[in-house]
């Protein structure tokens, strides 16, 4: 497998106020964010609302300016671009490569064109196909998603949430993107509609050959379609591990206490309430010092409020974690909750879509 | 669950729903709102009236004539009930002079007695149409010119009040109409660079905005009036007046499209057209626009009415449109003194036209606007 993206150091700081009214404030929504994407893999980000993981997404496509870092893209051809250096212009090539799937398959689809222009706008924009090749293009990438080509001429509230966010997929698709970034594309649907658009991202994923980043608060369906998983705290990168690893021994405290969250869907197991998440997360203006985590961390000590732990691989292995006693603590993973007892099967396998909304 | 087996579309989507753009739903909940459609008509009406200007009015509007000074509403009237017992004749009467023993003053009072014919489509001399279709019939006129033909009534020189109000519609209507447009040119310009763009340009024009709109209008109509050298032509003075209508008009206007144009700047579809590589210019014409132009035209019908008042202002206190132009305002400056209004009544109806216009304009600009945005109340 060859290295697909090559992300370094990213921050993005966002500067409230400031001018005539006070000084203004630093809001760190990423902070140091690095991992390397491998072609291929299909890599989760989780975490809480406000965690960073839709910013860190925009950052990487340059929907938004970075503060600092580096994201590296690397095409078949060539060793490496740096998206973060390249100026609107010249960033426009690579857009063919890098796409995106929005959260709200409602806001995303312009209400006032049809769904073959919503589709063949890419095309067009970047003048890839014209006419018959156009249109047969465009045709071919929506029956793929399954939207019937009788149905193009229509505006897009016409359809259903779920249709419309595979008419989503079909826009992102249809240059023949390498990489595609989809941000809670599955979460503002009906359970059974999302694990439909689930099962279609994975056959299109081995048809296209393509790359998944797949932003997320909702673990049942990170487990289900992930190969690895980047768990995401106050804008820190907390643990960084292949998602089996990660579901049976989380290294990090944090990551311990999402998988405890899961409910169990079957109710003879159910030993009591699924532990729900202790604390609130700290306002991002006023971040700890420290490890971001050890105000809500039940393993804390002294150097955790002090010291800033640095993400790092565990005993050599595939799993990072940023834990001070990563090693040494023993935490519970999906497997072995102590609510559902020693013998509790992974609750979300096959069935995605079930899993806690965080 | 495999791609193939998903439902085909024709099943779940209703096949009404098939080809309604945006401006089909508009008008559609348009309709519903009663007096909207009401007053969307009355409006056509008002602006066929002035588009027929020459054809509808009898006599032209400078046409005097001493004998007629003050000469009161005839009427039409259909019905001929003479000796011959009834028949269908649209016709006037004729007036007689008769001596107010208390003011010592003559005035003409209808006699029922003298009827004089009225013919539709009436012959006439040739004179083109809104200046370019020749055309030599009008919609009514009398046998003998000579004859008095005053439906409306007659102002302080004889003039037919009905024929001047005909093409005072037309100055009035189209200076709302040529003062939008050039409003809406330079708010959407301007707001559309202050929105989309945002930043020190956005502030910058905001508090222009402001500033302008922070000072009383009429002094500051009245200033740039009174600037306008007296020897312009008629024409050039329409013109100098509508831009000096536009100058604040636009403001309003560029608050409108600013504040779409932030809305839609965040919508995920922009960024979807960004992230696609669009350039502005194609996000902006082919992305947000449309999905704004219901809401600029309900703003700009709005913004019509308050056009057509500073014009009839502005002309009314002698500073707008100076005589021999006709228009509303200057139809109102001859009925400002009390003893016109005591003696001669009628020549208020400008005034009438104004009310009804203004009120169906605000109507039809309320109906589309609801209609663009349902939820927006």
């Amino acid at each position: 497998m060859s290295t697909l993206l090559t992300v370094e150091n990213l921050s993005k700081v966002y500067t409230l106020g400031g001018g005539l009214f006070g000084p203004a404030r630093e809001l760190v929504a990423l902070n140091d964010v690095g991992f390397t994407l491998e072609a291929g893999e299909t890599l989760a980000i989780v975490g809480e609302s406000g965690c960073g993981k839709t910013t860190l997404g925009r950052c990487i496509i340059k929907a938004q300016p970075v503060t600092h870092g580096h994201v590296y893209y690397h095409p078949k051809d060539q060793a490496k671009v740096e998206l973060t250096a390249l100026g609107k212009r010249d960033i426009k090539p690579w857009r063919r490569d890098i796409r995106m799937i929005f959260q709200d398959p409602m806001s995303s689809l312009n209400p006032n064109m049809r769904v073959f222009d919503i589709v063949a706008e890419p095309l067009r924009i970047h003048r890839v196909a014209r006419g018959k090749e156009l249109e047969e293009r465009v045709l071919d990438t929506l029956a793929k998603v399954g939207i019937a080509p009788d149905a193009v001429g229509r505006y897009p509230h016409a359809f259903s949430g779920g249709q419309r966010q595979r008419i989503g997929i079909a826009r992102a698709l249809v240059l023949d993107p390498r990489l595609v970034i989809a941000d809670e594309a599955v979460s503002a649907l009906d359970v059974s509609i999302q694990a439909q658009v689930l099962n279609l991202l994975d056959d299109l994923k081995s048809e296209f050959g393509l790359t998944y980043i797949f932003i997320s608060h909702d673990l049942g369906v990170v487990n289900y379609i992930a190969d690895r998983v980047l768990v995401m705290y106050l804008g820190h990168v907390v643990e960084n591990a292949p998602t089996e690893m990660l579901f049976e021994r989380p290294r990090h405290p944090y990551t311990e206490m999402l998988l405890e969250a899961l409910p169990i869907a079957d109710p003879t197991r159910r030993k009591g309430r699924s532990k729900e998440l202790k604390g609130e997360i700290p306002y991002l203006g006023n971040r700890p010092r420290g490890c971001p985590f050890h105000t809500r961390c039940k393993y804390a000590q002294d150097i955790c409020r002090s010291e800033k732990p640095a993400l790092r691989s565990i005993n050599g292995s595939a799993q990072m974690a940023a834990c001070h006693f990563a090693e040494t603590l023993d935490l519970k993973g999906a497997y072995e909750s102590s609510i559902g007892g020693g013998d509790r099967p992974l609750p979300l396998e096959g069935r995605a879509g079930e899993g806690v909304v965080l | 669950m495999a791609v193939e087996t998903m439902p085909p579309l024709a099943e779940t989507a209703p096949p009404r729903a098939r080809r309604e753009s945006q401006l089909a739903l508009m008008w559609r909940r348009f309709r519903q709102h009663q007096l909207a459609v009401v007053s969307l008509w009355i409006v056509v009406a008002f602006y066929l009236v002035a588009a027929l200007a020459e054809f509808l009015a009898p006599v032209d509007p400078a046409f005097y004539s001493a004998r007629y000074t003050y000469a009161p509403p005839q009427g039409i009237n259909f019905i001929v009930n003479d000796e011959n017992g009834w028949r269908f004749q649209p016709h006037v009467n004729g007036y007689k002079s008769e001596i107010d023993p208390a003011a010592m003053r003559r005035t003409f009072v209808i006699d029922p007695e003298e009827i004089i014919p009225v013919r539709f489509f009436a012959p006439t001399e040739p004179y083109r149409l809104a200046g370019f279709i020749p055309m030599s019939v009008k919609l009514m006129g009398v046998e003998n010119p000579r004859d008095p033909f005053y439906v409306l009534g007659a102002d302080r020189l004889g003039r037919d009040l009905l024929s001047r109000l005909i093409h005072g519609t037309r100055i009035s209507l189209s200076i709302g109409l040529a003062g939008v447009t050039l409003s809406l040119f330079f708010g959407i310009i301007i707001g559309g660079f202050a929105g989309y763009y945002g930043g020190l340009f956005d502030s910058a024009v905001m508090r222009v905005i402001e500033f302008i709109r922070s000072m009383p209008t009429i002094p500051l109509w009245l200033g740039l009036a009174a600037a306008l050298p007296k020897d312009w032509s008629a024409l050039q003075t329409y013109f100098a007046i509508t831009i000096i209508l536009s100058l604040i008009g636009w403001t309003e206007l560029a608050r409108v499209v600013r504040g779409r144009f932030l809305s839609l700047r965040t919508e995920d579809f922009v960024t979807a057209a960004q992230l696609d590589g669009a350039s502005d210019w194609r996000i902006i014409t082919r992305h947000m626009v449309p999905s704004f132009t219901s809401h600029i035209i309900a703003a700009a019908t709005l913004a019509i009415p308050g056009m057509i008042l500073a014009e009839t202002a502005l002309s009314f206190l002698g500073l707008g449109l100076q005589p021999p132009i006709v228009s509303w305002g200057t139809l109102l400056q001859e009925a400002q003194n009390i003893r016109t209004l005591a003696t001669a009544p009628w020549l208020l109806t400008p005034g009438i036209c104004v009310v009804v216009v203004i009120l169906a304009l605000n109507f039809f600009g309320d109906g589309l606007r609801d209609a663009a945005d349902p939820h927006g109340r």
